[in-house]
C-alpha cells in the first residue's frame, strides 16, 4: 500500500470528499480516499436537506438508486416567542415534478450510496483510517499523508482536504486556523420516529412528499440560531443550532435548549408519541465569505465544511460541498491531463473555477450578514419574535378594542423597544447585508 | 416529554460508540482554576463530557463524546485542552447522522 503512489488522495468521505473523489475516479485518476468512520457517513451529521441540482451535475441518475427520503412539497418559516408562532407557509403542487428539486436524506445511508459510486468509479476507499499528519516535503510542498495505520508515508501528487468544519490536518499544517466561537454554530438534533402514516396525516402529505420547517424567535433564547423540523419517510428530524460563541456567553445548554424546542406548544403535537433513535450533534461554519480561508496550496487544496462553504442565510452547505469537491476534482484533473505539476500556482484553477461557481458568488453577496445578526441577536431573536407576536395578536383577537388603538399600541410597542432610530437603523443594515 | 430536568445520559444511550478503552482522544491540561471557556464546556458540550471535580478542576470523559468540536473551538487555542481524533473506526458511530 505504503509503496504504490497515487494522482490524489482524498482525505473525509462526506459530501464534499465523495464529490471530488467520484470527479477524479470518474476521469481516470488513481484515486485514494482514506475515511476514519467505520463506515462512510458514521460520521457525518446533517439536518438534512439533499439539493438535486448539485449532485445531478455529479450523478445524472442518482435518483434510480440513491437513498431520498422525501421530496420537499412544502416550507414553513416560522417566528417564534414562547407560546406562538408567526409563520409564511410556501406550498405548491410545482414541486410534485418529475424530477424534484429538493429531498430530506439521512446521511449515514446516502454517505453509503455515494461512497459505493465512488468505488464503482475506481477509487479505493479506505475506512477505519485517521489521517495523523499531513506530509510535506523540505520546500512544504505536500506530498502526502500519515494515518494511524502501519506504515509511513502514503505519496500522492495533491492531497484534497475534505475533512470537515473540524479538520485537524489543514490547522495542524498552519494552512488555515481553528474556526473562531463566532464563526461556527452548534447544532443538536434528535431523530423521532414516528410512522409513515402518522406524518402523512399530521402534515397534510401523500405518498412521499414532505415538509420543512424552520423557526427562528425566543427558541434561541437571544441566541443568533434556528430550530428545524425536516419530515423523513418514517422519521423526523428535529434540532436546534446556535453560535458556539453564543453558547459560550449565555452558558445555556443545547440538550435543554432543543428540550424546550421539543415542548414549544407549536412543536409538541407534531411529535407526539415518536420514538427517539439518536442524539447527534455537530459543528456548521457559519463566518461566510469572510471566514473562507485560503483554498490550496503546494499539492493540496480544501474543500466543503473544511473551507468554511456555508450559506447560512439559505441554510445550504451539502450543496455548496459537493459543488466544491466537484470542482476541485475537475480542476486536478485537467491540470493532470496537461502533465502539469501540483503547485499552487497551477491550483489556483480550483480558486478561479470556484469563483465562477455559485458558491463564492452566494457567499460574497452575504458577506456582511453573520456580523450583523451575530451581533444584533437578542434584537433579532428575541424583541423583534416578541413584538411580532404581539402584533398579530392584536390584530387576531377580537375584544371590543377600536382598531386604530389596537394599531397605535403595535406601533408604540415596536418604537419603545427599539426606538425609532434603531428600527430605521436595524432596517437598512438588514437591507445592506442583504443586497 | 414533560420531564423538566434533561437527563443527558438518557439521549446518548440511543447512539451506538466504540469506545478506544484507555486512549482517551480528549485531555485537559492540569490547571490550579479553570478558565471561563473550559468552565463553560460542563453546560456548552452537548455530550456532557466535561465535569468539575472535587477540587474545583474540570475533567473530561470522552465516551459519550459526539466529535462535534466544540470544546477544541472554545479551549484548544488557549492550551486547555488536547484535542485529537479517536484511532480510525473508535468514537461515535451515527445510525443516522
Amino acid at each position: 500500500m505504503t509503496e504504490e503512489r497515487f494522482d490524489a488522495i482524498v482525505v473525509g468521505a462526506g459530501m464534499s470528499g465523495n464529490a471530488a473523489a467520484y470527479t477524479m475516479a470518474s476521469r481516470g485518476l488513481k484515486v485514494l480516499q482514506l475515511e476514519r468512520g467505520e463506515y462512510p457517513g458514521s460520521k457525518n451529521v446533517q439536518g438534512a436537506i439533499l439539493y438535486a441540482n448539485m449532485l445531478e451535475t455529479i450523478i445524472p441518475d442518482f435518483r434510480d438508486d440513491a437513498p431520498l427520503e422525501r421530496h420537499l412539497v412544502e416550507q414553513r418559516f416560522w417566528v417564534t416567542d414562547d407560546t406562538s408562532h408567526t409563520g409564511m407557509h410556501y406550498r405548491s403542487d410545482d414541486f410534485n415534478e418529475p424530477a424534484p428539486n429538493r429531498y430530506t436524506i439521512i446521511r449515514a445511508q446516502f454517505d453509503k450510496w455515494f461512497s459505493r459510486k465512488v468505488r464503482a468509479a475506481g477509487a479505493i476507499v479506505l475506512c477505519e483510517t485517521t489521517v495523523t499528519e499531513l506530509a510535506l516535503d523540505a520546500a512544504g510542498k505536500v506530498i502526502g499523508v500519515h494515518t494511524d495505520r502501519a506504515g509511513g508515508v502514503i505519496h500522492a501528487d495533491v492531497v484534497v482536504l475534505a475533512e470537515g468544519v473540524n479538520g485537524l490536518l489543514g490547522t495542524r499544517a498552519r494552512f488555515r486556523k481553528v474556526p473562531k466561537p463566532e464563526a461556527v454554530a452548534l447544532a443538536v438534533k434528535e431523530m423521532h420516529f414516528l410512522p409513515e402514516e402518522v406524518i402523512n396525516e399530521r402534515f397534510g402529505l401523500t405518498g412521499d412528499q414532505g415538509c420543512v420547517i424552520e423557526a427562528a424567535g425566543t427558541i434561541s433564547r437571544g441566541m443568533a440560531g434556528l430550530g428545524f423540523l425536516y419530515t423523513n419517510k418514517e422519521s423526523i428530524s428535529l434540532g436546534i443550532g446556535c453560535l458556539v460563541s453564543h453558547f459560550a456567553a449565555t452558558l445555556e445548554s443545547p440538550y435543554a435548549l432543543l428540550d424546550a424546542f421539543k415542548n414549544h406548544p407549536s412543536i409538541r403535537p407534531l411529535l407526539a408519541g415518536s420514538e427517539i433513535k439518536e442524539y447527534a450533534a455537530h459543528l456548521i461554519p457559519e463566518g461566510g465569505f469572510k471566514a473562507i480561508p485560503q483554498l490550496f496550496g503546494d499539492g493540496w487544496v480544501v474543500v466543503g465544511d473544511a473551507a468554511q462553504l456555508n450559506n447560512a442565510v439559505h441554510r445550504e452547505g451539502s450543496n455548496l460541498a459537493m459543488t466544491s469537491g466537484r470542482i476541485a476534482g475537475e480542476a486536478i484533473a485537467a491540470i493532470k491531463s496537461r502533465k502539469h505539476p501540483m503547485t499552487s500556482d497551477n491550483l489556483s484553477l480550483y480558486k478561479a473555477m470556484l469563483d465562477k461557481s455559485f458558491v463564492l458568488k452566494d457567499l460574497r453577496k452575504y458577506k456582511d450578514m453573520p456580523a450583523l445578526l451575530h451581533t444584533n441577536s437578542h434584537n433579532f431573536f428575541t424583541t423583534y419574535p416578541q413584538l411580532m407576536s404581539q402584533a398579530a395578536q392584536n390584530f387576531v383577537r377580537v375584544d371590543g378594542t377600536p382598531k386604530i388603538e389596537k394599531e397605535r399600541a403595535t406601533t408604540a410597542a415596536l418604537i419603545k423597544a427599539r426606538s425609532r432610530w434603531g428600527l430605521v437603523s436595524d432596517a437598512v443594515r438588514l437591507a445592506l447585508a442583504w443586497r | 416529554m414533560t420531564a423538566s430536568v434533561v437527563r443527558i445520559e438518557d439521549k446518548l444511550y440511543q447512539n451506538r460508540y466504540l469506545v478506544d478503552a484507555g486512549r482517551p482522544h480528549i485531555k485537559v491540561r492540569q490547571h490550579q482554576s479553570p478558565s471561563p471557556n473550559l468552565l463553560a464546556l460542563t453546560v456548552v458540550c452537548p455530550a456532557k463530557c466535561y465535569e468539575v471535580n472535587e477540587d474545583g478542576q474540570v475533567e473530561v470523559i470522552a465516551d459519550g463524546c459526539m466529535e462535534c468540536g466544540t470544546c477544541r473551538v472554545l479551549c484548544e487555542e488557549s492550551g486547555d485542552i488536547d484535542w485529537s481524533y479517536p484511532r480510525g473506526g473508535f468514537g461515535v458511530l451515527f445510525k443516522f447522522g
